[in-house]
This record gives C-alpha cells, structure tokens and sequence, in this order.
C-alpha cells in the first residue's frame, strides 16, 4: 500500500474485521429476494415478446385464465396512465411513461424480450404453463439495433413523439421532426481549432464497443403483498429501496408512505438492480388476488430484458506536441440508450478526457434509442466506453512519437486545481501518484517473456458521488451501539459504515451492530451505486458519531454539574473534565453508557445529510497478454490495478471491489457481448454464451493502493467500486497491439476477430 | 405440455431422512428450495452454468437445477445448510469469512459446495487446479482471487487437523 504523509493513524479504519452477514451468507442462512416465503403465496410469471419492434393488436388471455390455478393476468392496460415526467433514481433518472411501459409493454413491444402479460398462479410450473396459453397477435415493424443506423433519417423510429432534447449550444440537431435521437449534450472548453493548430500530429480513430450486462448472478426478483387496507409491502433485492419504493408509488399512483420496500440481501447488482422490472407487476397481481405474489426472473430474461450498458460508437481525435503535450481533443459519443432514452453518455462524456489536463477540448454526445433492452447503470456507467475510445488514442500517439505509455500520461495528468471538460477546478486528486506507482512496479518494470506477448496500460477516472443518506444508532447501556442503515449492503457497505462510525466514536468495530432496515424504519437513502455509499454513507456514519459523542459529552456535564463545554471526549473514546467542587473527572464510553438509566435513558440519534461532493477517483491498469496465433485465444498472463483510494476503510474490501472491476473490464474486453440474429433476436441469452470470466480464465489480480485522502471527507474517503472497471478493455487493446501490432477498434476482441486480423497476413 | 405428477421422495438430507411431496416437473433445485425450504440452495441460471445451486449427491458434485427431484429417491443429498455443525463453522467457511472471499455472497453456497467436493478428492491443490476446479462456479464480485486464498487456506487447515 502507498500511503501518504498526511495520512492520520486510525484505530478502526484500516483494519479487516469479519463482515457482519458473513456468517449468514457461508451457512445458507441469508434471505435475498428470491428467498421470501409468504403464507398463501402465489407465483407470477412474465410472458415476452418474441420480435424486436412490434405493434400489439390484440392479447386474449381467457385460455390462460381458465388454466386450474391460475389466479389473475395483467397487462400495461391494468396500470394507471402515466403522464410524462422525471423521477429521480439516484443514478440516472426515469420517465414514469416509459418505465412503465418498459414493465409492460404499451402498444408496442420494443426489443426481443419485452414483457407483454404477467400471470399469478399457485404454483410456479403452472404460471409457465399459462404463459404458453396466452394469445398476442403481433404486427412486425422494422427494427433497428445498432446506435449509427438508428440516428439516420430513414431508420425506423420507435416513439412517434420523440424529439431531440437539445443541451448543447451552437449545435444543429434537428429537433422538430421524428427521431431517436433523445438528446444531444456537448462539453467544451478552450478552443480546439487553435489547439489542433498547434499540434505535431494528429490522430483520429472511430470505436465502437458491444452491449455488455452486469451479469449478476442473481436474477431479478420481487414479491408484493397488496394489503385489504391498501397498504402495500414489497420484498425485493434491490440497491435502492427508496428508488423502489419511488418507482413503485408512481406506477401504482399510490402515496409514498402507503408502500413499505424491504430490502432484502441482493446478490449482486452493479448498477443493473435500480430500476424496477417485476415489483410493480407483482403488486398489480397481489391487488386482484388478495395474495402476495413472488416473482423472479429466468436467466434469459435476465439478459433479454434488464439494463445491459448501450452499445456505442465514438470518434476520438486528438493532437499532440513533438513532445507529447496533448493541445487538443474533439469527442463524439454515440451510445444506444435501448428502447427508451437514458442511457449513460451523460456520464461517458464528463469522464471521457478526464484522465488529462488537455487545455482544448470538446466533446458531443447523444442519446439514441434502439431496439435493444432498455440499459441500466453498470459500474462508473457511461465512462468504460468513452476512456477506452481516448486511452487508445492517446497509446497510438504514444507509440507514434516513441514515447513510454505511462510517461505521456505523466506529462499530461490533471492535479489539483486542473478543470475538468466542463471547466471546473479538481480538488487534491490522486492522478500523479497513480501514474507513479505503475511507473515504479515490480511489474511495469518486469521484462515480457516469449513470442506473441505484449503489455498495455491505460488510465480510468470515475467522481465517486454523494448523495443522501440517513443513518440512526441507539447506544445501549452496556456500550454496544446498534446502527441503522438506509444504504442496503451490496458487498460490505455494513461493515465499511460501521467502522468509520466506530472510528469516529473511538470504541471497538466490534461493539457497533449495523443493520440495513426497510423504507418504514430509516430515514430517505439515496441507492447503493456510483461508489457513494462508503463515501456519503460513511460520512454521515461519521456525523452520527460526532452528535453521540456531543450527547455523551452533555451526559457528563450533568453529571459533573458543569457546563458541557468543560468537557472534553478523545478519540479512545475517554471523557475527560473537573466537576463542580473542581476534582478532575472521567468516564470511559462504557461508564458512561452504564449511567444512562439514570441519566435520561439511552441515546439514540439520526443523522440525515445530502453530500453534494465528490471523491474523484484514478485508476491505473498494467494488462500483459499472450495471443496463440492458431486459435485467436488470448491469455491474460499478469493484471496490475492501481488505484487511488483516498483512505481504504477495509483494505480487503477495496482490494475485492478492484479485483472484481478489473475482471469485469476483462470480460468485456475479451469475451462478452450481446449477439443479435437478423431478426434483432438476443441470441445468447446465457451464461453458457454470454461468457463470463471464470476462474481459471484469469491470473491473480494484483492490487496497489495509493491513498491520496479525499480532501472532501473527514476520512478522505474516495468511493473504490467504480473506476477499476475502466481501464482494462483499453489496456488490454493495448498489451494485444504491442503482442501482435494490430490495433483494434471494436471490444471485445474475441478470438474470431484476432483470427480474422491475423489469417489473411500469413 | 409435460404432465404433472405428485411424488413422495425419501432421502436423506444432510443427514436426516426426509420424506417429502414433489411435483414431478421439479427439478432438484426446485425441490431443495420450494418443498424443502433449504434457501442455501441458489438459482442463478437454472441451466447448469453458474454454479450457484451446487450440491452433493452422492458424493458427487452436481449443479441442482440438472437433476430431477425424481432422481433422488433414496440418495444422499449435502447442501450449503450441511457444511456447518454444532462445533462451529467448517474451515472452508470460516476460511471464506476470514479471506474476504465473498462479497453479496449468493454464489458462496455452490462455490462452498464445490470446493468441499475438490478437498474431498484433492486435499492439497495447486491454484491453478483450484482454479480449473472451480471454473463452474460464475462469480461476479470477487475477481475469484479471495476465494481461491480462502480454498488454499482451507485445504491447509484440513490437512493439518488430519495429521
């Protein structure tokens, strides 16, 4: 671990303590969604559109319906209209109109796999059975998949009244007639004529990356219950059960408080588990049954149906001095939002050029729908696509100037007080001592062994947000504290937040039981996602025991008789002062807990904070690959992720959080991409075909953390889980250009396409 | 449309005999989680590829939701909710805990599973056959780096308690 000077020694943080749902999830004891049994329970399934835009004329479900033991059939017909408008997710936003089209769809099916008609029945072999006795009769339209062909003036469109949302000044996008173009933004700052005048060379390259899926193992899931008092409860695995609870109110057109989400343990979700697929629908059917309904998702629907990240098309051109000063880049970011808008280039273009400070620049994006699934977040969504696109610029310019990949890096990397494309100035940033450490590793400094072997690097930028959150602690009498969370634990958040709460109260991680609770028992929790929860939830954690130790400090007072501002609580959690007759006083934590029953009773407090911050993040991968010319396979021989942490609470965790980005960026730069048929059918709808790494596909990830301190939180906390998925499709792209000395444009590099390269030269 | 049968099964799971009422469309899996309630048991794929529901029967590895519940009358069957006793929890387990070999964890049952089933045949690994063993779990967390320390740490810990 690289440490900086500043670095203040912790008690707690630090530190690797047992996770606190460890022991539920080694012994099968850990209820996630699919788990929830409920008396009189019924099953729901989803019926799906086989073609990739149809019109639906006609659905006649009473064959279904007169199945013994099928209780009740719905379709969007069954849900209140929608009007137009804007719900916040946390990470991204949604339509009302479309995300409940999305859940079933309107008049027309949009991609292969969209849900037509929902069944409840006693038993789920019986709700499949049903589905088949469903009639839809289908008018086939022309489809479009691929984001280029969609933003053409002849491809079909998929909403008669979608216009462009114009953000972008001094552009011409036609926004009066029928389009897919959702929304065109630009960012630009200096001025990129007078930077591409000043440049030695320039290089322009067009990419285009695949539709990759978060590929949690855990289908989607929900269960409702619509009470006889219109009470609404649903059980899910979800990373937002306010943004469920959100969701699920406004396709309902019910109020907030009358729906409880209890959130269950979720088996991964990666940005995909925010929008709402099956909660809704299981409510409707939970309505007109007088049942709960439980729902989960096959595989195939899965990947047919819930957010994959857009397929993109991106045109990077920048120019450099001889020397290898980046004077200019102009960006172009085409990414395929799916069949409603909102896909992530929002995101794709303000992190784009993030990893330079490149004093010219502008850069465009668009939003475009497509007859794919409607995307979903997916780990620093927006920025894999768009930072591989310019990280491989930027190597080519290396290599043309014959400069070492990670010395124009260094030439070039943003620090304090650079702005970013859209012009504002970065707090302390890590970037430096990312490239630093890659620069001085045992493996960048290692030698490449054998023939058709090859090493790449590229840098990934993410901003960590902020967000609210809501934590509550009860400090009992005995000394334990017992911790309340709104933020559900999508891979340690329990413990990371209880930790930074016991460091900031001085006791034991041990003595802190942290709880993650439903919607009706914690304050408003923005979701788990965009690397915040450990950033804006442990801060607030943080707070919390900044207004404990406050409360125990005014314990004392009384105690002592004196004014609280007399009494001092150090860090070992000890409070010190002189009581009223001027003899020096203390109290441990425990003593003083152990006062509470005749002091006023327990102490219980709730902190309730939105961060506006960031915690801008920089990772840095070294990739060496070996390529077998005979097969196209290509093997991952030594993987290096350095990233600047800030301050790693639970250094095992950040090291888990790094690894399982970085293998997920190697998925996608290797081996995973979704396959359409001429039809616009999903083809690979499986773990069989959509290729996931597995174990021995991979060497040992090896982890370098920097730990610059995040100046923007009392722990310099950065957020971790993010930016490690970044840079590995262009450090890979990389390694293979140096092992075989062919660039390649599109990810993933599958072997076909290595053979494909490699056969016609030999 | 396949017919459906109601079947009485006995067999024994871990370790007790029970008898229970199936469909006889249920695969394993189904049975384990739906008439059994033993939760350990995941579905991620129901087609064989992910791991997650990986039992043994019979002293052989098998992923759940490719057997029928049919199959089973009069077999033994070891779940996730088996690996635990009274005394505490098994090394593997414990070994995941300390490692940090998991993070949301629903892969952990198939992949505590498997690796009971490669200690039971290899009690001394290489990675790199850990590695090829495991190659049928899917785990999208972890990068697979923690659970594979976490299986040497086991297979260390249960050599040394059989010397």
């Amino acid at each position: 671990m690289v440490a900086t000077p500043e670095k203040p020694v912790y008690k707690v943080i630090g530190t690797r303590p047992i996770r606190p749902d460890g022991v539920d999830k080694v012994t099968g004891r850990a209820a996630y969604g699919a788990d929830i049994v409920l008396e009189g329970m019924l099953f729901g399934s989803i019926l799906r559109a086989p073609h990739a835009h149809a019109r639906i004329v006609r659905i006649d479900s009473s064959k279904a319906l007169a199945l013994p033991g099928v209780k009740a059939i719905v379709t969007n017909a069954d849900f209140p209209r929608q009007e137009s408008g804007t719900l916040d997710l946390g990470e991204g936003t949604a339509n009302p109109k479309w995300l409940v089209d999305n859940v079933l769809a309107g008049d027309k099916t949009l991609y292969h796999g969209h849900a037509v008609a929902a069944v409840a029945a006693i038993d789920w072999h019986i709700a499949e059975e049903a589905l088949a006795l469903i009639e839809v009769e289908y008018e086939v339209l022309p489809f479009v998949i691929d984001v280029k062909e969609a933003m053409l003036g002849t491809a079909p469109i998929l909403h008669s009244d979608l216009r462009t949302n114009v953000r972008a000044r001094g552009v011409d996008t036609p926004t009066d007639r029928e389009t897919n173009i959702a929304m065109h933004m630009r960012v630009e700052k200096g001025d990129i004529a007078a930077g591409f005048a000043e440049a030695d060379i320039v290089i322009e390259r067009e990419f285009t990356t695949s539709q990759f899926h978060q590929g949690y193992i855990e289908p989607q899931n929900g269960t409702a219950y619509w009470n006889q008092d219109g009470q609404i409860t649903v059980w899910t695995s979800t990373q937002g059960s306010f943004a469920v609870r959100e969701q699920v109110a406004t396709l309902l057109q019910q109020p907030v408080a009358r729906i409880k989400v209890v959130p269950m343990e979720i088996g991964g979700g990666f940005g995909g588990k925010i929008p709402v697929y099956l909660e809704p629908v299981a409510a409707l059917l939970s309505k007109q049954t007088g049942r709960p309904v439980k729902m989960w998702m096959p595989r195939e629907a899965v990947f047919q149906a819930t957010g994959p990240t857009a397929a993109t098309w991106n045109r990077v051109k920048i120019g450099a001095k001889k020397d290898g000063t980046l004077v200019a880049a102009d960006v172009e970011l085409c990414y395929a939002a799916g069949a409603y808008p909102g896909s992530a280039v929002g995101a794709g273009v303000m992190c784009a050029l993030a990893p330079y400070n490149l004093a010219n620049q502008r850069i465009d994006g668009f939003d475009v729908v497509t007859n794919t699934p409607k995307t979903a977040a997916y780990r620093a969504p927006g920025a894999p696509a768009s930072e591989y696109a310019v990280e491989s610029v930027v190597d080519e310019i290396a290599r043309a100037l014959d400069i070492d990949p990670m010395v124009i890096r260094e030439k070039n990397a943003p620090e304090e007080g650079t702005t970013n494309s859209a012009g504002a100035p970065l707090p302390r940033i890590g970037a430096k001592a990312v490239i630093t450490a890659i620069r001085e590793s045992a493996h960048y400094n290692s030698e490449l062994q054998g023939e058709d072997t090859g090493r790449g690097v590229a840098l990934g930028f993410w901003f960590n947000g902020g967000m609210e959150s809501t934590s509550s602690a009860t400090v009992n009498p005995d000394g334990s504290v017992s911790l309340i969370l709104g933020s559900v634990d999508i891979g340690g958040t329990r413990a990371s937040l209880a930790m930074q709460l016991a460091e900031s109260l001085g006791v034991p991680y041990e003595q802190i039981k942290p709880q993650v609770t439903d919607t009706d028992s914690v304050g408003y929790t923005a979701v788990t996602g965009g690397s915040r929860t450990t950033f804006a939830g442990g801060w607030v954690a943080y707070e919390l025991g900044q207004e404990i130790r406050k409360r125990l400090v005014e314990r004392a007072a009384r105690i002592w008789g004196v004014d609280a501002s007399t009494v001092t609580y150090s860090n070992d959690a000890v409070i010190t002062g002189t009581d009223k007759d001027g003899k020096a006083q203390q109290f441990t934590f425990d003593e003083i807990c152990k006062r509470f029953p005749t002091t006023g009773g327990h102490v219980a407090v709730t902190v309730s904070s939105r961060k506006n911050t960031t915690g801008p993040a920089y990772a840095g991968h070294i990739a060496d690959v070996k390529v077998d010319r005979d097969t196209g396979k290509v093997t991952v021989l030594r993987y290096t992720a350095v990233q600047d942490v800030g301050t790693a609470i639970h250094p095992a965790y950040v090291e888990g959080q790094i690894q399982g980005g970085a293998v997920q960026g190697i998925g996608m730069a290797l081996q995973e991409e979704y396959w359409y048929d001429d039809q616009g059918r999903l083809r690979n709808g499986s773990f069989l075909d959509y290729r996931m790494p597995v174990a021995n596909d991979l060497p040992p990830i090896e982890v370098i953390l920097v730990e610059v301190p995040n100046p923007g939180h009392p722990y310099g906390v950065r957020g971790v889980g993010e930016a490690p998925i970044v840079p590995p499709m262009a450090a890979i792209r990389n390694a293979l250009r140096d092992a075989i000395g062919v660039n390649f444009y599109h990810t993933p590099v599958t072997p076909t396409r290595i053979l494909d390269e490699l056969l016609p030269r030999e | 449309m396949a017919t459906s049968e109601r079947l009485v099964i006995t067999s024994t799971i871990n370790g007790e005999e029970r008898t229970f009422l199936a469909d006889s469309r249920d695969s394993l899996l189904e049975a384990l989680r739906e008439r059994l309630n033993l939760k350990g048991v995941k579905e991620g794929c129901n087609n064989g590829n992910c791991g997650a529901c990986a039992v043994i029967l019979d002293g052989r590895l098998v992923n759940s939701c490719c057997v029928m519940a049919a199959e089973i009358e009069g077999s033994t069957v070891r779940t996730v909710e088996g690996l635990a006793t009274p005394e505490g929890l098994a090394p593997l387990q414990q070994c995941f805990l300390e490692e940090a070999a998991l993070q949301c964890g629903i892969c952990t049952p198939g992949f505590l599973m498997s690796s009971t089933a490669l200690l039971a045949e290899n009690p001394a690994p290489t990675d790199d056959e850990v590695r090829f063993w495991l190659a049928g779990n899917l785990c999208r967390c972890t990068g697979y780096d923690k659970i594979i320390l976490a299986v040497q740490a086991a297979a260390e810990q249960m050599r040394t308690l059989k010397k």
